[in-house]
């Protein structure tokens, strides 16, 4: 947590799929935790897909393939969907992913990754494509981050891409900074926009 | 510039525009249910700080909770400990409860508006994705996380990137035998489940119009499966009629003012939406899913389609369903009535409706859950629970109940269920359950042939 961002370089996990929904990052059963406990919730990430109803591994999942290995989640299309539940960053974050790529991101999930300092990183469908190939070609292969410079880059084919972050996150990111520092620090706008507010 | 009624609402809640940032958003009303604040709860607690305006946070626990016995402990230790836990987090600083039990205690999405706590104009948010069913009040609301359940905690403000508008316009009358979930249905199966995310959607024409407030309210709820950020419908005469006397709704001269202001909260005529959507009301059937998303559904007589791709054949595989198949007369175990999105009078009515004079059928676990106290009330002042006894249903106590399983109402693994519901993920009713969307007619029917059944046959 509150890891600040810079230059990430790293190998990757791929997960293919479109649409995966929040309920499979984190089943709800394990939303009733009442601590904001990393470790657990990392441990129990896409805890359905990872392991079959005994509990015993599922070899499978990628997961479960010591082949991958990274701070980066690659994932197919429309990542984070569903329920609003944080739990479901918490578990990325908690497992040790710090980026993860996708061609599109649920809004909601996308808000609660920036909130726990793991970055969602928007790519084209092609570049995702070819990242995908590139894993399964070798899964060595080295992707960077660069959050000052906001690009990425596929090490293998040189293939790079700039990605949106607004400046005032960005620099909530490279500064371990949150959002509640900041608001808590503005009581007197929010009395002004109060008093101005009540006459309606 | 002519504004939308989004509009009308985002720039009158601006507190301040962060340069090359987001929006800082004044907050009207923040929920809070007992699954995503505890961690906001501790919180602020470890930087020592309190509500900063309690009176505009309303509590009540609706996940976790049994829908039988409600007025003894719950017996699985961890759904008691979360509850408790929110017991003392609300207590300790000083907010606005519905404990379970209370007389305004149900699912937050049902109590809002049922108590008036949600009105037009309005900024709500809540821990929760279906905080979308506001926006049917002709409110701007929409889900958060648990850190932004904090922020609103310390700050009544939010930060949020301004959303892209789309208006989706459906015009015509809706056929005999459809719902507002078939309407939600259908244009999920249009537009996928992310064909409005970066999208607040605005609903509109004549057959959004004809709805009742809960059938708006099931529309709104559904938004979120769309993937838009929320869903709203300007405020009209049936808004004011649902509102008038509710326990939080204004009162008297400050009643008039209000309806005065929110006669104004409409589109302007020239507004331009990012993205404009129309549907005809008349292609619109009853509808069903058969895949592990609520956009893979279809009308209730069609035929499975062919898709290729990986996340679609896992789909399948989970639903135990093959391409091209049709699911009318298919054998299900389990009909859920209730939740966020169907837990309402009026989806008690039409349920009872259908079930009138007949017999459940024996192999069907059915659970009827209503949304809040209010509703399972009035079921029993207007005779349906009577009609629903005689035909073999019981009423449970209300709660979230089966549409997420974290009480004990789970749908056991490999069986069907058809529920009312708002997701059909995989394990989202219970590990290995296998849960096929529907409007309360659709359930109601084939709780009582104990088949995938078109509605329209026993109408």
């Amino acid at each position: 947590m509150k890891q600040k961002f810079n230059i990430i370089s790293s190998t990757c996990v791929p997960l293919p799929l479109e649409n995966v929904d929040t309920d499979q990052i984190i089943p709800a059963r394990f939303l009733k935790a009442t601590t904001r406990d990393e470790r657990f919730f990392g441990d129990n990430l896409f805890h359905d897909w990872r392991y079959r109803s005994d509990d015993t591994p599922n070899p499978d999942f990628v997961l479960n393939n010591p082949t991958y290995s990274g701070e980066i989640l690659v994932a197919g299309k429309n990542f984070g969907s569903g329920s609003s539940r944080e739990h479901a960053a918490w578990a990325i974050a908690g497992y040790g992913f710090r980026v993860v790529v996708s061609s599109f991101f649920a809004d909601i999930h996308k808000n609660n990754e920036l909130n726990n300092f793991v970055l969602p990183v928007v790519v084209s469908e092609d570049f995702l494509k070819e990242l995908f190939e590139t894993i399964y070609a070798d899964p060595q292969a080295i992707v960077e981050v660069n959050v000052p410079e906001q690009t990425i880059t596929n090490k293998t084919t040189g293939h790079s891409e700039y990605f949106e972050l607004n400046a005032y996150k960005k620099h909530c990111l490279m500064n371990g900074l949150d959002d509640i520092d900041f608001l808590i620090s503005q009581k007197d706008k929010i009395e002004e926009w109060e008093n101005k507010a009540a006459f309606k | 510039m002519a504004r939308t009624l989004f509009d009308k609402i985002w720039d009158s809640h601006v507190v301040q525009q962060i340069e090359e940032g987001p929006t800082q958003l004044y907050i009207d009303r923040l929920y809070c249910h007992e699954v995503t604040s505890p961690q906001a709860f501790s919180g602020l607690r470890a930087r020592g700080l309190k509500c900063f305006r309690p009176n505009q946070i309303f509590c009540m626990p609706d996940h976790n909770i049994p829908t039988h016995d409600q007025d003894k402990p719950i017996e699985d230790s961890v759904s008691r400990n979360q509850v408790e836990t929110f017991d003392k987090n609300v207590t300790d600083f000083g907010l606005n409860y519905f404990p379970m039990m209370h007389p305004k205690n149900g699912i937050i999405h049902v109590v809002g508006p049922e108590q008036g706590l949600s009105l037009p104009g309005m900024t709500i948010v809540c821990g929760d994705s279906h905080t979308s069913t506001h926006g049917a009040m002709g409110a701007v609301a929409f889900g958060i996380g648990t850190s932004e359940v904090e922020m609103v905690m310390a700050s009544q403000c939010i930060l949020q990137t301004k959303p892209k508008s789309m208006r989706i316009t459906i015009d015509g009358t809706l056929s005999k035998g459809v719902t507002a979930k078939d309407v939600a249905l259908y244009m999920m199966m249009k537009m996928t489940t992310s064909g409005a995310t970066g999208y607040f959607v605005e609903y509109a024409g004549s057959a959004i119009r004809s709805l009742s407030m809960e059938g708006r309210l099931t529309l709104c709820n559904l938004s979120i499966e769309m993937g838009a950020r929320g869903g709203m419908i300007a405020p009209d005469e049936v808004t004011f009629d649902y509102l008038k006397g509710r326990a939080y709704a204004p009162k008297g001269e400050d009643w008039d003012k209000a309806v005065a202001y929110w006669k104004t909260l409409k589109s302007e005529d020239d507004a331009v939406f990012d993205k404009e959507v129309v549907f005809d009301a008349a292609d619109i059937q009853p509808m069903i899913t058969y895949g592990t998303n609520p956009g893979l559904g279809m009308k209730i007589n069609e035929h499975i389609p062919c898709v290729d791709t990986p996340s679609f054949k896992k789909s399948l595989d989970y639903m135990g369903f093959k391409e091209g198949e049709c699911l009318l007369g298919k054998k299900i175990d389990y009909v859920f009535l209730g939740a966020c999105t169907n837990g309402r009078i009026e989806d008690f009515r039409m349920f009872a409706s259908m079930v009138e004079g007949k017999r459940k059928a024996d192999h069907v676990t059915a659970w009827l859950v209503p949304g809040s106290w209010s509703v399972k009330k009035q079921i029993e002042e207007e005779g349906l629970e009577m009609i629903l006894n005689n035909a073999g249903f019981e009423v449970r106590q209300p709660g979230c109940s089966a549409c997420l399983a974290m009480n004990d109402d789970k749908i056991p693994s490999g069986k069907y269920a058809v529920s009312t519901s708002n997701r059909n993920f995989e394990g989202r009713q219970g590990p290995g359950a296998r849960t096929l969307l529907a409007s309360p007619l659709v359930a109601a029917a084939a709780a009582i042939t104990g088949v995938i059944t078109d509605p329209r046959e026993l109408m």
